[in-house]
C-alpha cells in the first residue's frame, strides 16, 4: 500500500499551478540547513493531500537534496556510503555518460548546479505570479532566519502562450506519454500506455517490476518513500529551430511536417502513426487516441515517424526489451519569455527545466540518456542522435525514411543546450523529519 | 579512422592491434557502469574466463541442450543481446575446470548489459553463470554486482579481424533479404 501520507506529492500529482519558481540552495552550516528542512516540512506537499485539494489550493512547496547536501546536513558518512555511485558522484563527474559534452559541457552551465556547493533545492508552486512572488518573499524572509543557507541560484517558471494546454517553446504539446502506478486508484493508464507499474519503479521501498528490491540506502526512514530525480535546464534554440523548419521546407504545410518528423508527433500531439499525412489536432488533444498506437507493427520502417524520431527513442514502445524497467515520470515546465511567431531570435534564454524521477538513476534516466538519447547507432540508424535533445556537434545527420528514396538532412544542429543539472534525492516526509533532527536523539523508524 | 571504416568501407578487411589492457588510451568512451572497451573491426568481443564450481560440469553440458532447446522454440529469444556469435568452452588448467564464453556483439556491454540479464532471469537461462566460482547469488535482483563480476572475468583481447569490418548482424542479414528479394524479383520478370 503506498504510503500518501509520506510521499512527496512531486512524482505523483501535479497541483493546480500555473507557476512555479525553483530556488537552489546551499548549506554553509549543518544546523542552518536542518533549520530550514525543519521549517519548510509543514508547507511540502504530500501525495494524499495535493491529490484531494482543490484548484484554489496551489502553494505547495518540493524539497529535494543532493548527495553533497545530504552530508552537509551532517548525514553520516555509512549512509552516505550506501547511496548508488552515479548519485554519490553526481550529474557533473557523469557528463561524459550522459553526453555533457562540447557546448553541453557542465563548465558552460549558467545556474551555479555544477557546483559541489549545491545541496537542495526548493520548488515553489503557486497559482499565479503575484502569488509565486509572495511566496518567493515569504521564502526570502524563512532563509534569512537560517544561519548559513544561501540561494545559489533561482529559475522562475511560467506556461508559455497559448495557455490551452502544455507545450514547450518550440510549440510541441507536452505531457502526453506518462506511466500510470499501480496502487495509486482512479488512475486508469489511457490506451497504449501499458498497464500500471509498480510502485518501486518510482519510489524506494516498494516492489518493482522485478519483485521485491534490496540494497536500498540506508536507514530505512531516509530511503522509504524517497526518489531520484534528474535536473535537466535545457536551453530551446527557437530562431535556430524555425530557421531549421523554413530551410527544410518551402510551404508552411512542409515546415509543419518536419517538425513532426523529428518529433513523431505533430505539434498539436497527434502521433505520425496515426496521422503520417496531415495534421489532426482533435486526435492530438485526445486522450483516449492519442497515446494508443506501437511501432513494431504499426510503422516497423518508420515511414510514419522516423525511427530516430524523438519520441521513437524516448519511449520504443514494442521494439525495445524490457520497456517497464526504463519508464520514469516527467515534471516541470517551460522558462523564459516566448518568442512571437515570425520574430527573429533575440538572445534571451528560453527552454525546459524538467525533472526525471525514478527509482535507480543508472537504469532508467542514464539509460535513456546514454543509450535512447545519444547512441549514434540506435535502430542502426549509424550517425544520428536524437534530434531534439541529443548531443550535436554538426557532424551528424537525420533520416526520414520516404519512398521510394528517403530523404537524410546532414550537419543537423542542436536545437537544445544544457544549462544547467543536478541529481537530487527527493524524500519522503518522515525522512524529512529525520533530517531536521540529525544530532538529536533520533526516531529508529 | 575507425568511422570512416565503419559507414564506407566494409569491403575491405581490416585489422586492429589493441593496447595492453583492451582500451585505446587516447579514446576511452565512459558507459554507465565504467570503460567502454573499444568497437573493433570484429565488432564487440567478448570473452569472460572463470572457475567453474569443482563438480558441476555436467550442469554446462545441460545448459547447452537448454539453450538449443529455447533458441529452437524462440528464435529471438536472444535478439535483445544484439549477437553475432557465442562460442562456449570447458578446459581444464592444472585439474581445475575452466569455462570461456566468448561473444561477438554489435553493441557494447555496457548499452544493454540490464536488459540481458532480464533476459537470462526470464528465460532460465542462467544456470551456467551460476556454477561459476564467486557469481553473485543475488543478481537476478543486483545487476550491478552481475555486472561486475563480467566485467572482473573480461579478458580484453589484443588483435582483432574483421573481413567485412564493423558490418552488424542486422546489415548482414538485410544484404541477404535484399538478395533474396531480388532472386524472386527475377523470378517474376521470366
Amino acid at each position: 500500500m503506498l504510503e500518501l501520507d509520506d510521499i512527496q506529492h512531486f512524482l505523483m500529482a501535479r497541483p493546480h499551478a500555473m507557476v512555479a519558481r525553483y530556488e537552489f540552495l546551499s548549506f554553509k552550516q549543518p544546523a542552518g540547513g536542518r533549520a530550514w528542512v525543519g521549517g519548510i516540512i509543514d508547507k511540502v506537499g504530500v501525495a494524499s493531500v495535493v491529490r484531494a485539494a482543490s484548484e484554489t489550493e496551489s502553494r505547495w512547496v518540493t524539497v529535494a537534496f543532493t548527495w553533497n547536501g545530504l552530508r552537509a546536513l551532517g548525514v553520516d558518512e555509512d549512509s552516505l556510503a550506501s547511496f548508488p555511485d552515479e548519485f554519490r558522484q553526481g550529474m557533473v563527474a557523469r557528463a561524459e555518460v550522459l553526453g555533457d559534452t562540447g557546448q553541453n559541457d557542465p563548465a558552460n552551465w549558467v545556474d551555479g548546479t555544477a557546483s559541489p556547493e549545491l545541496h537542495a533545492i526548493a520548488i515553489l508552486f503557486a497559482r499565479d505570479i503575484p502569488e509565486r512572488e509572495r511566496c518567493r518573499a515569504e521564502h526570502g524572509q524563512f532563509l534569512a532566519q537560517c544561519p548559513g543557507v544561501e540561494v545559489i541560484s533561482s529559475l522562475d517558471l511560467e506556461a508559455t502562450p497559448p495557455f490551452e494546454y502544455a507545450h514547450d517553446h518550440f510549440g510541441y504539446r507536452d505531457r502526453l506519454s506518462l506511466p500510470a502506478i499501480e496502487g495509486l486508484g482512479g488512475d486508469v493508464p489511457t490506451p497504449g500506455s501499458g498497464h500500471p507499474l509498480k510502485p518501486g519503479e518510482f519510489f524506494l521501498g516498494y516492489p518493482d517490476e522485478n519483485g521485491p528490491t534490496n540494497g536500498l540506502p540506508k536507514p530505512e526512514i531516509l530511503s522509504r518513500n524517497g526518489s531520484f530525480v534528474a535536473y535537466r535546464r535545457l536551453e530551446e534554440h527557437v530562431g535556430k529551430f524555425r530557421d531549421f523548419l523554413k530551410q527544410h521546407g518551402e510551404t508552411p504545410g512542409e515546415q509543419e511536417l518536419i517538425a513532426a518528423k523529428l518529433m513523431g508527433r505533430w505539434r498539436s500531439g497527434a502521433p505520425l502513426v496515426l496521422a503520417p499525412e496531415k495534421d489532426d489536432p482533435e486526435l492530438g488533444a485526445d486522450r483516449q487516441r492519442n497515446n494508443n498506437f506501437d511501432y513494431g507493427k504499426m510503422d516497423p520502417h518508420g515511414y510514419a515517424a522516423p525511427l530516430g524520431s524523438h519520441i521513437r527513442r524516448m519511449n520504443p514502445r514494442d521494439t525495445a526489451a524490457n520497456m517497464n524497467r526504463r519508464r520514469m515520470i516527467r515534471r516541470g515546465g517551460t522558462y523564459g519569455p516566448a518568442l512571437p511567431e515570425g520574430a527573429p531570435d533575440d538572445g534571451v534564454e528560453r527552454g525546459i527545466a524538467s525533472f526525471v524521477g525514478c527509482a535507480s538513476l543508472i537504469r532508467q534516466f542514464e539509460f535513456a540518456q546514454n543509450v535512447w538519447v545519444n547512441d549514434k547507432n540506435f535502430h542502426e540508424l549509424g550517425n544520428e542522435r536524437d534530434p531534439i535533445i541529443g548531443t550535436q556537434d554538426g557532424t551528424l545527420e537525420y533520416k526520414i525514411p520516404k519512398r521510394p528514396i528517403r530523404k537524410k538532412i546532414t550537419g543537423l544542429p542542436s536545437f537544445t543546450s544544457v544549462r544547467g543539472g543536478a541529481y537530487f534525492f527527493l524524500p519522503g516526509l518522515k525522512a524529512l523529519r529525520w533530517l531536521a533532527a540529525l544530532g538529536e536523539s533520533q526516531p529508529t523508524n | 579512422m575507425h568511422d570512416t571504416l565503419r559507414s564506407n568501407d566494409w569491403a575491405q578487411p581490416a585489422a586492429v592491434a589493441i593496447p595492453k589492457g583492451g582500451f585505446f588510451p587516447d579514446k576511452i568512451e565512459q558507459g554507465r557502469y565504467g570503460p567502454i572497451f573499444p568497437k573493433t573491426p570484429a565488432c564487440y568481443g567478448f570473452s569472460i574466463i572463470a572457475k567453474i564450481i569443482p563438480g558441476t560440469e555436467e550442469n554446462f553440458y545441460q545448459y547447452a541442450r537448454n539453450i538449443e532447446t529455447a533458441v529452437a522454440g524462440k528464435s529471438d529469444v536472444l535478439a535483445v543481446l544484439k549477437l553475432h556469435y557465442l562460442r562456449w568452452n570447458l578446459f581444464e588448467i592444472k585439474g581445475d575446470t575452466y569455462f570461456q564464453y566468448m561473444g561477438i556483439f554489435d553493441t557494447d556491454f555496457d548499452k544493454y548489459t540490464e536488459d540481458a540479464v532480464a533476459i537470462f532471469a526470464a528465460t532460465g537461462l542462467n544456470t551456467v553463470f551460476e556454477n561459476l566460482e564467486g557469481f553473485p547469488k543475488d543478481w537476478k535482483t543486483n545487476a550491478a554486482a552481475f555486472i561486475k563480476f563480467v566485467r572482473d572475468h573480461h579478458r580484453p583481447s589484443f588483435l582483432e579481424y574483421g573481413e567485412y569490418p564493423y558490418v552488424s548482424a542486422d546489415e548482414v542479414k538485410k544484404a541477404l533479404k535484399l538478395k533474396a528479394a531480388f532472386g524472386h524479383m527475377l523470378d517474376y520478370m521470366q
